[in-house]
């Protein structure tokens, strides 16, 4: 089966910047405040090679959009875990088990391979949040590690791109 | 219509099965069954921990935000929400009817989001079930199984997931957030460049809905005697209707009809629909109970969604779904189909006709007209009703003079849903679980005749180390006797009951 031409995609950045969350459910907006943030260093002049994308969750059709990337980085706010934030490589996972509407960033992965073969290397970003109620603002310790997690994603993908610029 | 299985006469002497959440739905569904000590079922329920923040959230906000704000509600159907209040907002800035162009570029913008929704219903959440069995490992039982075993299947789904957004992002204007829909019209319309871009693919899109159609009748006809009575329950249906009695997602008159498939009211004008319906507060759920006013609230619950949409019409106006719903309504012997399972073929003929309009609309020279937008007078009142993906889904708006929103009221389509859920597993747990050692392929059957509905609420918060599945036996003394956790990323884990 050929894939039509609707999924062709584009011209593609080699780094993709993925931010998942709902801007209006507390420190859930963490991903998709960080895609702002973002775009704001590309309009800047400061931030090259970087497409940035969002959206609510996962879902299995994002795997068309990692299609092309050298490096893909996922940023989502996290219950759990580290703080301020984790930081992580992620491995196509064809062993878990899909327990929502949404998919998980190593089952986008699994869902990857079985379209286009090995997939690009791929990191997740959980940043810690702490309160995700409908109409909540980002709480102030959200509001930090946020701004650690950008400083941090920024340096990172000026060390890759000058890799990918070198080859 | 109801079961007996809503209260058990003494639950204090019942052992207590836990199901929280159900997985492979939105939100945080959790079961409860009350056993007796031979594993006799003598309650079942369905709660729903829905959100109940939405009014508060809208209150107080200029009305023509809404369109734009109320996507936030819901991560998997933001389009639905967008809709719904842009047709509130219709009537709130005194518009009765949209320019063609206006009209056809909100009803392609729909058929996109039904179609992927559907989609990934089907490819996604339901079809490991379907295609593996109930009893497949747990491990396999999933999207990646379905990639492994079947990925052409699975290729499909993504792709025509991926279509569906193609058609949002063209007609909204952004894959996500979008603004099309805006008070008394849209804003944009089709371009040449994006209707060639989309034409393109759509021989494609409806093929592979033909496909999915056929795999979907082939799976319930094969074992066609058990498929028909798996949470099956004899309930009413509600949904829009065209004007003819066609199937109609977008906009029409609201049709109800009993379990035989009598009517009980038809093409009512959906801006009475508080006179129609009535909400039931039961004591054990945070979700309310809708029914028919004038059957009370013991007769009048229904169902609403694919199931009861394809039940309601009398036609489908596109001819390759039509063809699939004669065939579909042969199996009810001339009443409604009332199986849960129904429900997927129901989808899928849905997601048929959803890839036909859009075919036949990308055809027509009105999607890339330049008479976008109706000016009226401002009201005080906007009710703007659509079917979703997963049933009708009402918005009620009141707002002061300075178009401040002081009143709103959303009844989602798994609110509308919600004894049908109840009823469907309570039969579910008479039938096959009754007097059984509970294990999970067992209890998955529950949470099959729940996937059924596709039940999704308040689900745009998706947060890291959220979704377990805990069971709990709990014995007659309330004592913990066993516990099985399954964790988000699917691994399985025997927790030893404390003192136990």
């Amino acid at each position: 089966m050929t894939l039509p031409r609707f999924s062709a995609g584009h011209a593609v950045a080699p780094i993709l910047v993925f931010g998942i969350g709902n801007p209006s459910r507390g420190d859930d907006a963490m991903g998709p405040l960080l895609i702002d943030r973002l775009a704001e260093e590309q309009v800047a002049g400061r931030l090259k090679g970087v497409d940035l994308l969002t959206d609510f969750q996962l879902q299995p059709e994002h795997a068309l959009d990692l299609h092309g990337r050298a490096r893909v980085i996922f940023v989502d706010a996290a219950i759990g875990g580290p703080e301020p934030f984790g930081w992580m490589a992620i491995a196509p996972d064809t062993g878990i088990a899909h327990s929502t509407h949404s998919t998980s960033p190593a089952e986008l992965l699994a869902i990857y391979r079985r379209l286009y073969g090995t997939p690009p290397c791929c990191e997740l970003v959980a940043i810690r949040g702490y309160d995700f109620e409908l109409g909540s603002g980002l709480t102030a310790r959200a509001e930090s590690n946020l701004a650690t997690a950008c400083r941090a994603i920024v340096t990172r993908i000026a060390s890759a791109g000058s890799s990918l610029a070198n080859g | 219509m109801a079961s007996g299985l809503e209260t058990a006469a003494h639950p204090e002497q019942l052992k207590r099965i836990v199901i929280d959440p159900v997985t492979r739905v939105e939100g945080h569904g959790k079961v409860t069954l009350l056993l007796d000590a031979d594993n006799h079922v003598h309650q079942a329920r369905l709660h729903i921990v829905e959100f109940r923040g939405f009014e508060k959230f809208i209150q107080g906000r200029p009305f023509w935000e809404l369109p734009v704000l109320v996507q936030r509600l819901c991560g998997i159907c933001p389009v639905s929400h967008h809709l719904a209040a842009a047709k509130a907002c219709d009537q709130l800035v005194g518009v009765d009817r949209l320019t063609p162009t206006a009209d056809k570029v909100r009803r392609l913008m729909h058929f996109g989001q039904v179609l992927q929704s559907h989609a990934l219903h089907f490819f996604h959440l339901s079809s490991p079930d379907l295609l593996f069995g109930f009893d497949d490992a747990v491990a396999h039982r999933n999207i990646v199984g379905v990639i492994q075993d079947h990925p052409d299947i699975a290729r499909q789904g993504v792709l025509l997931r991926k279509y569906g957004q193609e058609v949002i992002r063209v007609t909204c204007g952004k894959r996500i957030h979008g603004t099309g829909a805006i008070p008394g019209g849209v804003n944009k319309p089709v371009s040449d460049a994006e209707r060639a871009m989309l034409r393109a693919d759509i021989g494609q899109i409806v093929q592979w809905a033909v496909d999915a159609v056929g795999l979907m009748r082939r799976i319930f006809t094969t074992d066609a005697a058990y498929h028909l009575q798996f949470g099956a329950v004899d309930a009413n249906t509600l949904s829009l209707i065209g004007t003819d009695g066609a199937l109609e997602l977008y906009h029409g008159g609201l049709r109800a009809r009993d379990a035989k498939g009598e009517a009980i009211f038809d093409q009512a004008d959906y801006r009475d629909y508080a006179s129609l319906l009535r909400e039931q507060i039961k004591p054990w759920s945070y979700m309310k109970f809708p029914f028919i006013a004038a059957l009370g609230p013991e007769a009048g619950w229904y169902r609403v969604g694919p199931l009861a949409r394809v039940n309601n019409c009398d036609r489908i106006d596109t001819p390759l779904a039509e063809r699939e719903r004669i065939e579909f309504s042969a199996i009810g012997n001339g009443r409604p189909v009332q199986a849960a399972l129904a429900t997927h073929w129901a989808r899928l003929i849905e997601l048929l006709y959803c890839a036909e309009s859009i075919e036949r609309l990308l055809d027509d020279p009105d999607i890339g007209g330049s008479d976008l937008l109706v000016e009226g007078a401002q009201r005080d009142t906007g009710i703007g009703v659509l079917e979703a993906p997963r049933g009708t889904l009402f918005h009620h708006y009141e707002v002061d003079g300075d178009g401040l929103v002081r009143k709103a009221n959303l009844i989602v389509s798994t609110t509308n849903n919600n004894q049908a859920m109840n009823e469907s597993i309570r039969q579910v747990a008479a039938t096959y679980l009754d007097g059984h050692t509970l294990t999970e392929p067992l209890l998955n059957q529950i949470e099959v005749a729940i996937r059924a509905f596709d039940p999704c609420l308040s689900c745009a918060t998706h947060a890291l180390g959220k979704m377990p599945l805990q069971i709990d036996l709990v014995g007659a003394d309330g004592r913990v006797l066993d516990c099985i956790r399954k964790g988000a990323s699917g691994d399985i884990e025997a927790i030893p009951a404390v003192g136990g």
